[in-house]
């Protein structure tokens, strides 16, 4: 049974970790476009960005004014049980949003659509999001906390298996263009795209494939990891840099996600995990031991799985 | 700081002359000391529509408005304490932005991705006001250290934490890119154009959508502001 205020006070580190502690291998990545940037005002950008991350370290304070939208994702393994059960989870991880909001302290980000109501707190109406998966095997819950600023940089459309790779690059350079202009995507980004599915989970998985895969990772699908890196490098050649500059650093990674379509379809997100890429994890085992990381490995064998059993019984398809 | 050895670092105060202006050029980096101001829909909405006096003398107490909401918390005791800060997208602002400059008197914009130059000959020339960008745009830390203290903070209860008027110190409060210069010149604009020359050639082995959507242009010299 794991305590649900270990489970609270956890959550309120995890808040504080993502808020102020860039990811490593995040870091690393904008060091490399860092190195290799030579559009004069890109590279001030860049230079600036660095010696920010390591202010806010320093200082213990947030990285960026705009704290972003904070969510869980929450992982439970298949033998864990939390005292006080879902519910009480739940209300822990809303409280530890509030009490962060206020410690850290973060912006309190979160209003009514159309009253504009802010609790000051980033709690309300399905606000923060939580969202939960299940692993076989362990008695452990992983904690998850994105804090995923910029209101552009993200967009959905529905294309056709006709529209092919060609449709699916256009798209993508339109959001990159688009929104890279003026910076307003706040890039270089870990880019995220989603295809397939439908269109609610087409956005989901691409936004989880921006918020929730490390820089460097590729996706075991060797047809799809050709087009990350592919994208990336195409991404990058666009001749804007940070704040939509002349430079070559828009992306610091792609990501891709899929999910079985309608027949008809090809469903298509895009999403961008700006300058302040935050993201902050740890594994809660039942002994009352916790882990801290920033690799959340939400992307299992078991999340991706495409047969009816698990452990499969049939052989996956193997990419071309 | 590396790589930036070919930019002018300017110290400016936040009600500089029309001479310290005129010095500026765009692309030139700036760090104020003074007073700066936040002021976004929230704060427009009630001077320009509703007509509510301004809260403070301006532009004898400031002539900078920062496009921002504070990551900020207010003590029990009513101390406020304010760690980092960023700035939001102008270009939402434009519709206030004349008669916001007017009844300000603002010399100063500050915020994030600029506005259009054609904003700027329409409002900014006319009022001698220039637009500084901050960087990134994530150096709310670096920000946050420019920060000195909070000299008041109004509308707090009437406009929330986030869309109230902070009225901030600041020291050597950066880095800010200048945007705009007095005649109105965008530097996003200098460089948008720069890249759009490049674009076709990116979008080579490329197609079009089969299903298209209202409104949709293939001008890449557009913005989406
Ligand atoms: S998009 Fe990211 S870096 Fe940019 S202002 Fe928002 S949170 Fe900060």
């Amino acid at each position: 049974m794991i305590p649900i205020d270990l489970i609270q006070s956890t959550a309120v580190s995890l808040m504080d970790k993502a808020a102020i502690e860039i990811p490593d291998d995040y870091l690393s990545g904008l060091k490399q476009a860092a190195a290799v940037e030579d559009g004069d005002l890109s590279s001030f950008v860049l230079q600036a960005m660095l010696e920010n991350y390591k202010a806010a370290k320093e200082d213990r304070r947030a990285m960026c004014g705009d704290t972003g939208c904070p969510r869980w994702y929450v992982k439970m393994a298949n033998e864990a049980t939390i005292e006080g059960g879902p519910v009480a989870l739940e209300a822990a991880l809303r409280r530890a949003t509030a009490q962060a909001t206020n410690g850290v302290p973060l912006r309190p980000n979160r209003v009514h659509p159309l009253w504009r109501t802010d609790h000051d707190n980033n709690v309300g109406i399905n606000a923060p999001e939580i969202e939960v998966a299940f692993e076989p095997d362990g008695d452990w819950i992983d904690l998850t906390t994105v804090h995923k600023g910029g209101l552009f940089g993200t967009d959905y459309r529905m294309l056709f298996p006709s529209d092919g790779i060609e449709g699916i690059k256009r798209f993508y350079l339109d959001s990159l263009v688009a929104f890279g202009k003026r910076g307003l995507s706040c890039q270089p980004a870990i880019i995220g795209i989603g295809l397939g599915g439908s269109k609610d989970t087409c956005m989901v998985l691409g936004k989880r494939a921006a918020c929730l895969r490390t820089v460097g990772d590729r996706n075991p699908d060797s047809g799809i990891a050709k087009l990350e890196e592919e994208f990336k490098e195409l991404g990058n050649s666009i001749g804007m840099g940070a704040m939509g500059f002349v430079g070559k650093s828009m992306v610091i990674d792609c990501h891709i996600e899929v999910g079985y379509c309608h027949t008809g379809g090809m469903q298509m997100s895009v999403h961008a995990f700006c300058l302040s890429s935050r993201r902050a994890c740890a594994r809660i085992h039942s002994n009352g031991t916790v882990d801290y990381r920033t690799d959340p490995q939400w992307f299992t064998p078991y999340q991706r799985r495409e047969t009816v059993e698990w452990p499969a019984t049939q052989p996956s398809r193997k990419s071309a | 700081m590396a790589g930036n050895a070919a930019f002018k670092k300017v110290r400016l105060k936040t009600e500089p002359s029309a001479d310290d202006l005129r010095e500026l050029a765009i692309g030139d980096v700036v760090y104020l000391d003074g007073t700066v101001y936040t002021a976004r829909e929230g704060v427009y909405r009630r001077v320009i529509e509703e007509g509510e006096p301004l809260p403070l003398d301006l532009p004898a107490q400031s002539g900078a408005n920062f496009h921002s909401s504070p990551a900020a918390t207010i003590n029990p005791e009513g101390t406020f304490i304010i760690r980092a800060v960023t700035a939001t997208a102008s270009f939402r602002f434009s519709k206030w932005i004349g008669q916001w400059l007017d009844k300000s008197g603002a010399k100063l914009i500050l915020g994030k991705g600029g506005m259009s130059s054609a904003d700027y000959r329409q409002h900014f020339v006319p009022h001698g006001a220039i637009y500084l960008t901050t960087v990134g745009y994530g150096t709310g830390a670096l920000l946050g250290r420019g920060v000195s203290g909070v000299k008041s903070v109004h509308w707090r209860d009437e406009l929330g934490l986030a869309q109230a008027m902070w009225v901030i110190r600041v020291e050597n409060f950066g880095p800010f890119i200048v945007e705009s210069d007095l005649d109105g010149n965008s530097l996003f604009e200098r460089e948008n154009a720069k890249i759009a020359a490049g674009l076709d050639k990116v979008y080579e082995g490329t197609r079009p959508a089969v299903l298209k959507r209202f409104g949709e242009t293939d001008d890449r010299s557009d913005e989406v502001i």
